[in-house]
């Protein structure tokens, strides 16, 4: 603070006109709401949307996860396009064919892959196989081959992106005891194990937040009930209620409508969880201050809930949602491993595993459980954005 | 204390009932039973002998009475063809598919079943408790990325894979046995030391492989609890006053972090319980699991309600210690209870 000028008469403010008291006054402009303006904190100087952003960013590996998961979902509806054969194609000569070997650059060629030679070996009776390392064959890009894939029941191609070359297989993950491609049907299987996943936890979703919202908001004996069932339903042993379920699908229903049936059945047990979360927000946004004034504006319930409530605890949910899509996931995957699943001709990753169900197949055909590295990493994924979302959820803290 | 536990048990009782009833609605859906069947395929032979058995096994299971009157009746609260006798009379029904009582189908199993649960809390519990707070201690260190990795990796191994992994590598390494829970010498003997020690061997890798993924769990939980103490002014305090380093964390905040960690026996035993039907399956052990499945399969249904029913109770017993020992160690609850 500067002191004030002594020179009386050259200074205005000390004009006894202006202000009697010939009180100091700063000539700095004031502004009777910068108190309000400025920040608490520097970085908060955003809308929470951003903030959140912002605070999920620095998480590299829910970063990485989210964008992971974002591309192979994307893929989904291509798979037939990426993978080398369909699903279902099978080729006597590679049954329980090892990995196949590709070499880079060799002749001329960008990816050459070798022809496998079976024999029999004599001690043990099992067909062993050998690659020929003298006959490399490109493997062709982009061309026509194997039996057509469907795209969204829209239209048949056999346009694929990779094509084993002329003459010769092209097994990367090896093949199963029909001598079908493992590398295809994991892709394939992709668009069943992962969208079950999804579907389940949008039903569970569904029903917790409008079961949580009701019970939440109007509170009384509805409170009551929805608690009661949420209990009730929590105390059932998952897998086994899953189990019980699965078993009441008519046997013979189709493909399609047995996954919806066994998503419909991992999202009924799943929303007790869910529908708490809602309830618990409710009851505590409900008497927020926003709240209160809205309704004495005369808003009306829907209003409130949809346009002040929901954006409150919308990324809660989504980040709890996240972290219940894995144990569905991996529920399909013990579901069809049981044979209480989805059913062949499907295909899925716990059908898949259903084969490498036993001692031998550690053994002998390691690549048969080939299908556990995408559950893995899919459910680990899943598990780290999750996570990245739930502790980018409060900016504030 | 002595009001807080009579709720709590009348809560049970009543979600108890409700999940009775659940149960054998859920058991009961699919069309087409074994019972049904035979009966469908004596109707249709025609024989005067046959159908007389039809309508005696109509009788004889109240097939004719409606689906609520049936549930009563196998509880036990409503007199059937042989007055009260339900499973509160500890008549467990009959397995049509194995043509045995229930009781004797199940025996056994259960014993194993309880047995083998309690060994999976045991070791949850001994090995999730130093590594949890090991690794809240040496937060953001190598420790504590090895445990928070392991951990996720337990999280998103499917179980089953991982017993395949273990069994061959248990079998190739340590000489374990591979596949269910006692050799086959000793599948029809009484118990004995031999027996006992056999049994013990047999379980290692099954609660190892059990364990695993509600040891994920806990270990996140417990270093998660453990931080926040370790934050609080009194862990500062307890430092300026030189207390020794180990002392500091285990006499103050490792006990206030416990609470929850004690606790979440509620949501570890149906998870477990849940965990161990399917590793049941694939490993081969003579719990309820297996049973299970084929009962489900052949929809055995006083079979595979009863178990379902079991492992309810299993689940509903595993919260209400929780809650006890929550009430036990922390008296907050205890004394608020009403008022809410």
């Amino acid at each position: 603070m500067t002191p004030p000028p002594t020179d009386a008469a050259s200074d205005p403010r000390d004009d006894p006109r202006r202000d009697p008291d010939a009180h100091w006054i700063s000539d700095e402009p004031y502004d009777a709401e910068a108190d309000l303006q400025t920040l608490e904190r520097k970085d908060l100087d955003a809308s929470t949307t951003v903030l959140i952003w912002r605070r999920f960013r620095q998480n590299k590996l829910a970063v990485i996860s989210g964008l992971y998961l974002l591309v192979i979902y994307l893929a989904l509806p291509f798979v037939g396009f990426f993978a080398p054969y369909h699903p279902g194609d099978r080729n006597a000569d590679a049954i329980y064919s090892p990995p196949q070997e590709i070499d880079f650059l060799v002749g001329g060629h960008l990816v050459v892959t070798y022809p496998m030679v079976s024999s029999i070996d004599m001690d043990t009776f099992q067909p062993v196989f050998e690659s020929d390392y003298d006959d490399p064959r490109p493997v062709r890009f982009l061309t026509r081959c194997s039996d057509p894939w469907t795209f969204l029941y829209l239209f048949e191609t056999d346009f694929r992106l990779i094509c084993p070359p002329e003459g010769a297989s092209l097994h990367l993950l090896g093949a199963d005891r029909l001598g079908r491609d493992i590398h295809s049907r994991i892709m394939h299987g992709a668009q069943l194990s992962l969208t079950v996943g999804l579907i389940g936890v949008f039903i569970s979703f569904a029903i917790g937040m409008v079961l949580g919202g009701f019970a939440g908001y109007f509170g009384g004996w509805l409170d009551a009930a929805v608690q009661r069932s949420i209990e009730i339903i929590r105390s059932l042993p998952e897998l086994p209620i899953w189990l019980a379920l699965s078993a009441a699908i008519p046997a013979n229903w189709g493909p399609v409508s047995v996954f919806f049936m066994i998503s419909i059945i991992l999202g009924l047990l799943d929303w007790p969880g869910l529908a708490r979360a809602v309830r618990s927000k409710f009851l505590a946004l409900r008497e927020e201050d926003y709240v209160r004034a809205a309704e004495l504006m005369g808003a009306s319930t829907p209003r409130i809930v949809g346009a002040h409530m929901m954006p409150n605890f919308m990324s809660h949910l989504v980040a709890s949602a996240t972290l219940s899509i894995p144990s569905m996931i991996l529920g399909e995957t013990a579901l069809s491993l049981l044979g209480l699943g989805l059913r062949p001709p499907a295909v899925s990753w716990g059908l898949m595993l259903n084969d490498a169900l036993d001692l031998t197949a550690v053994e002998i055909y390691p690549w048969l459980l080939a299908p556990m590295i995408p559950v893995i990493m899919v459910v680990l994924a899943f598990n780290f954005l999750g996570d990245g979302l739930r502790d980018a959820l409060d900016p504030y803290s | 204390m002595g009001s807080f536990l009579l709720r709590r048990l009348w809560t049970m009782c009543w979600t108890l009932a409700l999940v009775s009833a659940l149960i054998f609605w859920i058991v009961n859906l699919p069309p087409g039973d074994v019972l049904t069947n035979q009966i469908n395929q004596l109707r249709a032979s025609g024989e005067a002998s046959s159908v007389a058995r039809a309508e005696f096994l109509m009788q004889e299971y109240a097939l004719d009475e409606p689906l609520w009157k049936q549930y009563l009746i196998w509880v036990g609260a409503w007199p059937g063809p042989h007055g009260f006798s339900g499973i509160l009379q500890g008549d467990l029904g009959w397995s049509f598919e194995l043509d045995a009582p229930v009781d004797e189908v199940v025996g056994e199993a259960i014993w194993m079943t309880i047995a083998l649960n309690f060994f999976v809390i045991l070791f949850v519990y001994a090995v999730a408790l130093p590594i949890g707070a090991i690794a809240a201690v040496k937060a953001n260190t190598w420790i504590d990325y090895t445990a928070t990795f392991v951990g996720y990796i337990g999280l998103a191994t499917p179980n089953f894979l991982l017993a395949l992994i273990l069994y061959h590598k248990g079998a190739q390494w340590f000489g374990l046995p591979v596949g269910g829970l006692m050799g086959k010498e000793f599948a029809d003997q009484p118990m004995s030391l031999a027996k006992l020690q056999d049994i013990m061997v047999h379980m290692i890798v099954p609660i190892i492989v059990i364990g695993t993924s509600g040891m994920a769990a806990m270990v996140r939980r417990l270093r998660a609890n453990l931080l926040d103490e370790l934050g609080k002014p009194y862990v500062t305090t307890a430092q300026a006053k030189g207390v020794g380093s180990v002392r500091t964390v285990v006499k103050y905040p490792l006990r206030m972090a416990l609470n929850p960690f004690v606790a979440d026996i509620g949501n570890l035993l149906p998870s477990l319980v849940s965990g161990s039907v399917l590793v049941s399956l694939v490993m081969g052990l003579q719990t309820i699991g297996p049973i299970l499945l084929s009962a489900l399969r052949s929809q055995d249904y006083f079979l595979s309600g009863f178990i379902l029913l079991f492992v309810s109770i299993l689940t509903l017993v595993g919260m209400l210690v929780s809650d006890i020992l929550l009430a036990v160690l922390d008296p907050r609850i205890r004394f608020s209870g009403r008022k809410r």
